[in-house]
């Protein structure tokens, strides 16, 4: 057995109030092996908001920060200045936020603090909904999923919007790295957070975060779908490394359907739905594979 | 040291000689030149400080919430539609127990749109949990943000302050302003060193969910912590003339009140005008007063009521207007001396909106009024000044 590279010691302990098989108790617990004690998280409104318990609790061993839901951007410019300003140097200043709190409310924010190119690391969990609040649509909800403001057997149905390609939207500003991870593939993650911390800058991590209520899925299987979702190339691993494109993970190739097959939000889905959900995922795979090629 | 400056200017020599450590600004008209020029400060190197051009001022707020929870001093300023934006930030300010210190030159609210002094912006914001302090000078602006910082780092008070400036009344027009010696302003105001703040090593959270078994007590020490404020303002300008030599007026700022048949309470930069107002009727034998509401929050309840006995007619002029009510300082004014065994007849007259010029003469009609009403009750409780179409006797 072959030797994980993924450091041992935890800073997320046992008392997360998450639900069972929570894809974002994953995603916390691998960055923060990534980063350290000396990390600060901002945290604004979204399932982390209350996962780390209720006050005066804290389930994880570094020190929170919470805003409001739109300001972590501002957040987290703040924090840096105000460390900056009293020679604190060597504290990593993380935004946690969710999809909702990055893609759509936070946007102006996060953009913001991108643009001033605050030194800081933003990472999105994405469960591609407002779970928090109970499976509302969000801009990071992919076409043809039920949410429940976007309900099937109405007259509009699923979601006919597609989902905001957030990681485009960072590579436009410049940033020196931006990378998508996976709970699926630790040691892909951690390699990627530990590049981010070294990396001086604004920083952008978009982890996919499955959802077991949200997503209709059995809890047991978050790793699993987060493994599919990489494999059926809906969720592909790569980094933009100083405005270059790096797949680091090429998957699979397996066809959308066993990704959509084993959750619930998709079952409503016909074989021509399906058929053009699939075109959209080659179409853009086609599209990263052509930005890796021409390093842009 | 005497120089000629802006409002605005006074509000950036303000925060630079309380040696703000973090500025998170975004430009609105009248505020820009507060925050070009304390980013010239801190480029300059004048300014120890970290400037942060936000994209909004959600994002200033946001910013200094987050700075100062990690134990910087910060500041920031703002006007109208960029204070109302920050409204929900405002109450996180206040909840998370900042002391942070902003100025706001308040300016009326859109549509239509317009620029000038107005206070509805300021009032908007009474129940966030802001101290907030109207200026009637630029002096009283520089004097005001060194104050706000003693009062509100206090241990028993720590809320954050909002110093108030009329829109080009006080931010664009230049007085000569007493720059008082670093020195002296050290001595005055020490380094920010709150008992907590957020650091590595300690991993509490700030700002996590409570439950309704404690969120009430959260509330109740923010109450505990204004009613500190109150004895504090009090206390740091008597420290303040000590040192500088000079005051403001507490929470009330009272003019030839003690034997005046009438009162006029106003805030702002319309006090100045008063002030020439009740010395102009003085010298004619009418016995008035002026009752400048310096601090709006907390409010000069105890002040009012020492005067309800005393008068027999308040008179008093709001530069904003609630819909569906009166004006806000009337309203308090009013339930400020309701338990009052003597109450004097209150009125309220609706003036200046959207930088409409309260003349010494408007005043004066003011004043005439309610020596009369004072007499024999208001009619109208509440009254619009000076509009069109409705009866000219204030020209």
């Amino acid at each position: 057995m072959t030797k994980t590279t993924i450091p041992v010691e935890e800073f997320a302990y046992p008392g997360s109030t998450g639900c069972p098989g929570c894809g974002a108790n994953l995603v916390m617990r691998y960055m923060l092996k990534a980063l350290g004690e000396r990390t600060i998280v901002t945290i604004p409104a979204c399932c982390w908001a209350v996962m780390p318990g209720y006050w005066p609790s804290n389930c994880l061993k570094v020190p929170l920060l919470y805003c409001a839901f739109e300001a972590t951007g501002a957040a987290i410019s703040g924090l840096r200045a105000a460390l900056d300003v009293k020679g604190v140097e060597d504290v990593t200043v993380v935004g946690f936020a969710g999809d909702g709190g990055t893609v759509d409310i936070g946007l102006q924010a996060l953009s913001g603090a991108a643009e001033r190119r605050t030194d800081a690391i933003y990472v999105m969990y994405d469960n591609e909904a407002y779970m928090n609040t109970g499976i509302q649509r969000s801009g990071s909800t992919p076409w043809g999923a039920w949410t429940t403001t976007t309900p099937v057997g109405t007259s509009h149905g699923f979601k006919h919007e597609s989902k905001k390609d957030i990681m485009a939207i960072m590579q436009a500003h410049k940033i020196p790295y931006a990378a998508t991870v996976s709970p699926a593939f630790p040691e892909d993650f951690v390699k990627k957070i530990e590049k981010a911390k070294r990396t001086k800058g604004f920083k952008f991590i978009h982890a996919l975060s499955p959802c077991p209520p949200g997503w209709k899925t059995n809890p047991s299987l978050s790793v699993e779908i987060a493994r599919l979702a990489v494999d059926a190339r809906v969720f592909p691993l790569y980094e933009i490394d100083e405005g270059k494109v790096h797949i680091t993970r090429k998957g699979k190739g397996l066809p959308i359907v066993d990704y959509l097959k084993v959750q619930g939000r998709f079952q409503h889905l016909t074989e021509p739905e399906i058929s053009s959900m699939q075109k959209i995922v080659d179409d853009n795979w086609i599209m990263l594979l052509l930005k890796e090629s021409s390093g842009t | 040291m005497r120089m000629v400056m802006t409002g605005n200017y006074a509000s950036a020599y303000g925060a630079k000689l309380a040696r703000a450590e973090v500025i998170a600004a975004y430009p609105i008209t009248p505020q820009t030149s507060i925050v070009e020029k304390l980013a010239e400060f801190v480029s300059s190197g004048e300014l120890k400080a970290k400037f942060i051009p936000v994209e909004s001022e959600h994002s200033a707020m946001a910013a200094c919430i987050a700075a100062q929870t990690a134990g910087a001093r910060t500041y920031t300023a703002t006007s109208s539609q960029g204070l109302t934006l920050m409204h929900e930030v405002l109450m996180w300010a206040s909840g998370a127990r900042l002391p942070i210190v902003m100025t706001n030159v308040s300016r009326a609210m859109a549509p239509p749109w317009n620029v000038w002094a107005d206070h509805m912006d300021t009032v908007a914001q009474r129940d966030t949990g802001w101290l907030q302090f109207f200026c009637r000078s630029n002096q009283e602006v520089l004097d005001t943000i060194i104050m706000a910082y003693k009062i509100c780092e206090t241990s028993g008070v720590m809320l954050p302050a909002m110093i108030v400036e009329d829109a080009f009344i006080l931010s664009h027009t230049s007085e000569p302003v007493d720059v008082p010696e670093q020195a002296l302003v050290d001595s005055f105001l020490p380094a920010y060193s709150p008992e907590l703040k957020i650091e590595v090593g300690k991993p509490m959270g700030f700002g996590s969910l409570v439950k309704p078994d404690q969120y009430m007590e959260f509330r109740y020490k923010a109450m505990l912590g204004m009613k500190e404020a109150r004895e504090r303002i009090l206390r740091v300008e008597q420290e303040f003339k000590h040192i500088f030599g000079r005051e403001h007026g507490g929470l009330l700022d009272l003019y030839k009140c003690a034997d005046a048949d009438v009162i006029m309470a106003a805030a702002g930069s319309v006090a100045a005008t008063a002030m020439d107002v009740v010395d102009a009727m003085r010298a004619k034998g009418m016995r008035v007063g002026l009752a400048r509401i310096r601090a709006f929050r907390p409010f000069p309840h105890e002040e009012f009521r020492s005067l309800a006995g005393k008068t027999e007619g308040i008179a008093v002029l709001d530069r904003s207007f609630t819909f569906g009510a009166a004006g806000a300082m009337f309203t308090e004014v009013k339930s400020s001396i309701y338990s009052c065994q003597k109450r004097p007849v209150v009125k309220n007259y609706i003036a200046g909106l959207g930088g409409r010029d309260i003349t010494p003469k408007i005043l004066e009609k003011i004043f005439e009024d309610m020596l009369v009403v004072s007499k024999r009750g208001a009619e109208d409780e509440v009254e619009w000044v000076d509009v069109a179409g409705l009866p000219r006797r204030w020209r």
